[in-house]
Formats: structure tokens, sequence, C-alpha cells
């Protein structure tokens, strides 16, 4: 079956990449430049500062990753161009670096010897320039085997794995025929699911990497020797009627499609491979689609039953509901209400249909809701302290 | 709730075999019709108790002990006997899967 129903436009990057936003990133390296970083993009009205807190004395697999996610950040095709900002020169030039190799414009500033108030010139002056610059980048017209999609879901209930997660999963599967990408994640959410993904890994190798993905996090939880009753599932999950984390897992894997598993990835990991791709994530919302869209994904699918209101400052993240009264009382934070599943108005192929569209039209520049009302989250994965 | 037309159903299960089904309205103590989400069988069950919207009751007696089968998977052992039409929840039934985590 064919995804594409309308011709789909969005912007082509230097390296071939397609991205449907046309963001102007000033990117800070660390938690101390945030400031001059929100300054300057307060001062350049449309460019977009992306605040977080670490990149400090980090180290080993953990600065890694920071570097990766900072990295795929301002590498990912909804960003036209960045302003990377660091306390040093060395951390900013090895993070700008990494960016540039997509051909896209970088500028690099270190706040040592300057001072916030200089630097917040010199980058606000650069910012002004690539708002101009990214102004006259023209949309084209792009397949959706070029758009890399990303799906997570959060606050879920049971109507989640009975609407929202089955219409998503009839998306993935279309976006796959059609050529597309697709990462889901969640690693401790698939628990007491998980060999139902082992069994969709294409072969051996792929299932082995994905089972020590699954069982090195599942090992991180029981090194705590925590009761996970107060977090897996959440409150918000048990109030929805969920009561374990295995029932949680099969509503999770009730929105990944039918497709086979081609790839298991490390945390903020560029896919390689055409189709469903695994990533190793936190199953915290911010934290998995930060990852997922510094891996380069463009689109993010976001089921929700009791109504999380999550967003991503680069990747526009569309949230659907099955459950009628989230439908109606988060309205505002809901792009399709899929309620009429549960009514049995509506088939799972039809529900698929409106999901296609709007996600159709999301890529051709229509705004999600969490755009709208400017959520924004940009969540760094810490692996450990830093030194 | 009223039903808008009588296919409206007040429950679904996912697949046949199912211990479990939800509520998908609010439903009072008493009998409800309902069916499955991915074929066209109709259920009916006597509740005994009222299950909110989004919470599972029984679609027949569980054993304490066995397994309690929803998406025709096991997502939770139940802590104790549950009747059919009865709710269930974590004051019935838990994980098997986190090895630290149990009920008091």
């Amino acid at each position: 079956m064919a995804a594409q129903r309308r011709q789909l436009t969005g912007y082509r990057r230097p390296n071939g990449a397609v991205g449907i936003r046309n963001h102007v990133v000033v990117l800070p390296v660390d938690d101390l430049s945030n400031a001059a970083c929100e300054a300057a993009a307060k001062t350049i009205p449309g460019s977009l500062a992306l605040p977080h807190s670490y990149g400090r004395l980090q180290f080993g697999e953990d600065l890694d990753l920071t570097f990766r996610t900072l990295i795929g950040t301002g590498a990912n095709p909804n960003v036209a161009s960045v302003v990377v900002v660091g306390i040093e020169p060395n951390w900013a030039n090895r993070v700008a670096e990494g960016i540039a190799a997509t051909g896209k414009p970088v500028e690099t500033f270190a706040i040592e010897g300057n001072g916030d108030l200089r630097t917040h010139e010199k980058v606000a002056r650069v910012l002004a320039q690539f708002m101009r610059d990214a102004s006259e980048v023209q949309r084209a017209p792009v397949e959706p085997g070029e758009l890399m999609m990303s799906i997570k879901c959060g606050e879920s209930d049971t109507t989640s794995g009975l609407g929202s997660c089955p219409t998503t999963s009839e998306v993935v599967d279309r976006w796959v025929a059609a050529g597309g990408t697709v990462l889901f994640g969640e690693t401790t959410e698939l628990t007491g699911g998980e060999h139902f993904i082992a069994e969709r890994c294409i072969d051996d190798d792929i299932r082995k990497k994905f089972q020590q993905l699954f069982d090195n996090y599942l090992d991180l939880v029981e090194r705590q020797g925590a009761n996970l009753l107060g977090s897996q599932p959440t409150q918000g999950n048990i109030a929805g009627g969920l009561s374990t984390i295995e029932e949680k897992a099969m509503g999770n894997i009730a929105k990944t499609g039918t497709v086979p598993v081609v790839d298991a990835l490390r945390p903020a990991e560029a896919p390689t491979r055409q189709g469903l791709n695994f990533m190793d994530t936190s199953s915290a919302a911010a934290e998995c689609i930060t990852l997922m869209a510094a891996a380069g994904a463009v689109i993010h699918l976001f089921p929700t039953g009791q109504g999380n209101v999550i967003g991503n400052p680069i990747e526009p993240v569309i949230k659907l509901t099955a459950n009628p009264r989230t439908a109606e009382l988060m309205a505002e934070h809901m792009d399709l209400d899929c309620s009429a599943l549960l009514r049995r108005e509506c088939t799972l192929d039809q529900a698929g249909d409106q999901l296609l569209d709007i996600v159709e039209r999301t890529v051709n520049g229509r705004l999600t809701c969490a755009e709208t009302l400017g959520h924004r989250e940009f969540v760094i994965t810490k692996l450990y302290p830093s030194a | 709730m009223s039903a808008k037309n009588g296919s409206t159903p007040g429950f679904l299960a996912h697949r046949e075999g199912d211990s479990v089904a939800v509520a998908v309205v609010d439903l009072p103590a008493g009998p409800a019709d309902g069916g499955y989400l991915h074929s066209s069988g109709d259920l009916h069950v006597e509740l005994t108790e009222a299950v909110p919207l989004g919470h599972k009751f029984a679609l027949h007696d569980i054993d304490a002990g066995a397994d309690v089968i929803e998406y025709g998977a096991r997502v939770a052992i139940a802590s104790k006997a549950i009747h059919k039409g009865e709710h269930v929840h974590v004051h019935n039934v838990r994980s098997a899967r986190w090895q630290h985590s149990v009920v008091s």
C-alpha cells in the first residue's frame, strides 16, 4: 500500500537528507552557554536556542552520547544552519565539525575571553544572516521514503493499546512499505513483550544485538534493586487502567506495525538500514524523542491515553488519542482523536488513513498542536555522573 | 452511558481467548455488552462491580496464581482468585516480570 496520497514537499539539505522544517539553531555545548544562546535567539526572532543541562566534565560513553546527541541535533535535516556556542573552544569545535560534515552552514563561538555580551552580539549577527539565508531555501517535492519517522507513546492507558497505538501501527507499516525508515525505542517498556520484538528481528545477528541492549537495560534496573511499581507503570498509567509493565509493553508494541526489525541501534545512532529500527532509549518522552531526533528523525508520532503534552524543538510531534475523555479535555494537545475506534464507528484502516493525512499535511508545513503550544522539550540522556 | 446504536460496545477484548476485556465507557455494575477489537463476535458479561473507562474486568474466573491473558499474551499473574465480571487491576494482579516489584 502506498503511503503517499498527496505531493509531499521538504527541504533538501546539502548532503541529500530531507527535512520538513527549516530551523536556524543556536546550540549550547554546555549549560554555561545557555544564557548567551537564549539571549541571542531572543534578539533574532525565529531563531531557536536549545538550552540543556549538561556538557561539562563528562567522560567516556556518557560524553560520547552527549556529543552524538548535540551533533545529531544540529545535523538533523529539519535544521538549516547552526551556531555552536561553548564556554571553551575545543568541545565547541568538535560539535561544530560534526555538524559541518553535513555541508550545512555552521559557525562556532567560545565564551572564554569574550564574555556573554560580546558573544551575544557575535552570535546574533550570524543568526541574522542565517535567518535571511534560510528564508530563501525553497521547499521541493520529496518522497515519503526520504523522510525518517519516529514513534514513542506516553501517558499510556488501555485505550492506547486499543486505539491510538494500532492506528500508529497502520502508518508505520505503510511508511516502511513506501520505502521509509521508522525508529522505535523505550527499552524498559518492552518488558514482558521483548520476545515478540526479538522474533521480528531480521536475522540472528540483529536479534542478538537487540537482546544485548535489552538485557543491559534490565540489568541496570535490577541492579538498583528498586521497586519499580511506582514508575513502571506510572501513576497515570495505573489511573488509566494499566496494571503491569507487561500490559503496558503489549500496548507499546501494538504501535510498531508488523514489519521486520532491521537493526538495533545505540542511543542517538543514525540508522543505516531502511525499515523499522529499534533504538535503545529511556521511555521518558523528552529523552527518547531527543535521541530519535538526534538520529535524524524528522516527524514523530506520539500515541497517548491519559494525555501527554510532549513536543520537541526540531522534530514536530503529532499526538493522537483514542481516549474520549482526553480528546475532549485536552483537545488543544491532540492532533487526532481516534476514539471512534473504541465505539467501532471506524475501522483501523480508516483511522490509519486519518493519521496519514495529518502526517502528510504536517510534512507540508501544517503546525502540530505541540508546535503551536510552544512545547520544545530537549533533554540529553545522562548515563552516569560527571567527573 | 447510553449507546448511540445497538452496535456501540461497552467494552472491547483484544483477542479471542483473552481472560480480560477493557471498558470503553464507564460501566456500572450489572449487564454489559461488548465485543472483540479485531473480530466481530459479541460478548455479554454480568459485572459484579462498576468498571471505569479504560479499566479491565474478568471475562471468566481466574485462579490465584494463574496467568492473566490480554492481547493473546500473559500480561500479569492473578495475586488472588478473580471471579468473572470482577474489576481486574493492581489490587488483584501483579507483574510476572519486575523481580523486586511486589504488591504489599
